[in-house]
């Protein structure tokens, strides 16, 4: 119950200080939204064509907009050595870094909220088909983000250069995720439900964030005590 | 049982050895002003007495326990060179805030109690960003004793403080000195952390150059353990 707390003390903090400024929040949805609309002027919105990359165009848009947030994950604490103040508090790294993750967590899935019917307008897709199972992908995709993003935030706070380095390890180790999340939202948003065709992509992702929650989780107090 | 015991600690940058074997202690009510020239390692030893920081060779004890212990933690303060509170939150919020981590029983009364004693009463809900220098530091002050710690490290406390910053922490050193609570600070400010020092330690390129009780010639000249056991004495 202790940890509970923890983490939603931390979680809260974040959304608190980036409610109060808005800089992840703004910069990632500006620029998701600002991927999309220059994709639809590169791609003819055919039924065949958006069939073909609709899952690949959002979650590449998804994923470049929640590095952004994902980078002031810990970047956040480096002014006044903020992240010392944590580091020194009795709990437990995993507690901070659950709090992060569910912070990022909830900015991302906001974004990706507000980019889902600018999707839809933009590239004539009827993304409301199979909600309740796109918004599962949805969950478990950006989990994934969001957990990769933050264990690297953390491992990269320290580096003049994070804002390059984020993305340049976070995206090879999402690719399983990724392709899985493109497959699916790819068959959900063309109408065809998660069944015995596609089912292997959901255990991929579900997997893959359960692996990845734990491995996190177990090296965070290394990554930020050494 | 010592607060505070260094046992043969070993930190490298790349192969630059930071700190060599060093061993101290500081027992309770003690006060250890940690003396020594810029890059001596005395920041990267009071980091690695807090936790921030693993030491390759060597253990840190703080009451007998290793540093990144919860319970360890609950028992120690750390004054660095950020104040480690947050612009975007007002000083309530900040020090609501660590006494939430902390686990205290009432920590919007803890947090009201220590803006008061730190002279941040009146202006509690004003966001920190908006906060002049010497604000900010009696915030920082205040969020390092909110949890009533017995065991305090401090890294250059005095360095860029206003005089009432210095008064206010001053004044809370002396009394935590007198409830009998443990300070380490390092210090270039030699005046101010002798008058309050029971005990130096004087790290000399990583290397503990001396360690024992101050004496009245360390008050009466400050520079006195740099020439007498300070490189070249």
């Amino acid at each position: 119950m202790r940890f509970v707390r923890q983490v939603l003390i931390v979680a809260a903090k974040d959304l608190r200080a980036e409610m109060r400024t808005k800089e992840a929040l703004n910069a990632s949805l500006a620029f998701a939204l600002m991927i999309l609309l220059l994709f639809s002027f590169a791609f003819e919105p055919t039924q065949d064509t958006m069939r073909d990359i609709s899952g690949g165009l959002l979650w590449i848009a998804f994923a470049f907009a929640g590095t952004l947030t994902l980078n002031r994950s810990f970047a956040r604490e480096l002014p006044n050595d903020c992240l010392d103040g944590l580091i020194a508090a009795p709990i437990p790294g995993s507690a901070l870094f659950l709090g992060k993750c569910f912070a990022s967590f909830v900015l991302v899935l906001a974004v990706e909220l507000v980019s889902l019917p600018v999707f839809g307008i933009f590239y004539n897709v009827h993304w409301t088909v199979q909600l309740p199972e796109l918004l599962l992908v949805l969950l478990l995709g950006t989990w994934a983000l969001t957990v990769i993003g933050t264990i690297f935030s953390a491992l990269t706070v320290n580096i003049k250069l994070r804002e390059v380095m984020l993305p340049m390890l976070t995206y090879p180790i999402l690719i399983p995720a990724l392709i899985s999340a493109m497959q699916l939202t790819k068959d959900l948003v063309n109408g065809t439900p998660i069944g015995a065709d596609n089912m292997d992509w959901l255990k991929m992702l579900i997997g893959f964030d359960i692996i990845f929650t734990a491995v996190s989780l177990a090296l965070v107090e290394t990554v930020l005590v050494g | 049982m010592n607060a505070v015991a260094v046992e043969g600690v070993w930190k490298y940058y790349g192969d630059y050895p930071a700190l060599r074997d060093v061993r101290m202690e500081a027992a309770a009510g003690q006060c250890l002003a940690l003396i020594g020239r810029n890059g001596a390692g005395k920041t990267t030893l009071l980091r690695i007495i807090a936790g921030f920081s693993a030491a390759q060779r060597g253990k840190i004890k703080i009451w007998g326990k290793e540093p990144r212990e919860a319970e360890t933690r609950r028992q120690m303060g750390f004054l660095g060179h950020g104040i480690s509170v947050y612009d975007e939150l007002s000083a309530l919020e900040n020090l609501v805030l660590f006494g939430k981590l902390y686990g205290l029983p009432d920590p919007r009364k803890s947090a009201l109690e220590w803006l008061e004693r730190t002279g941040l009463e009146r202006v509690r809900n004003g966001l920190v960003r908006e906060f002049s220098r010497g604000m900010r530091q009696r915030l920082a002050v205040a969020r390092a004793f909110l949890h009533d710690p017995t065991v305090l490290l401090l890294d250059e406390p005095f360095t860029a403080l206003d005089d009432r910053a210095i008064a206010v922490l001053q004044r809370l050193l002396r009394e935590a000195l007198a409830a009998g609570k443990t300070i380490v600070m390092s210090t270039h400010q030699l005046r101010e952390a002798l008058e309050l020092a029971s005990h130096v330690a004087l790290l000399s390129r990583g290397q503990l150059a001396f360690h024992g009780e101050r004496t009245a010639e360390m008050v009466e000249d400050p520079g006195y353990v740099y020439a007498r056991y300070g490189e070249g004495a």
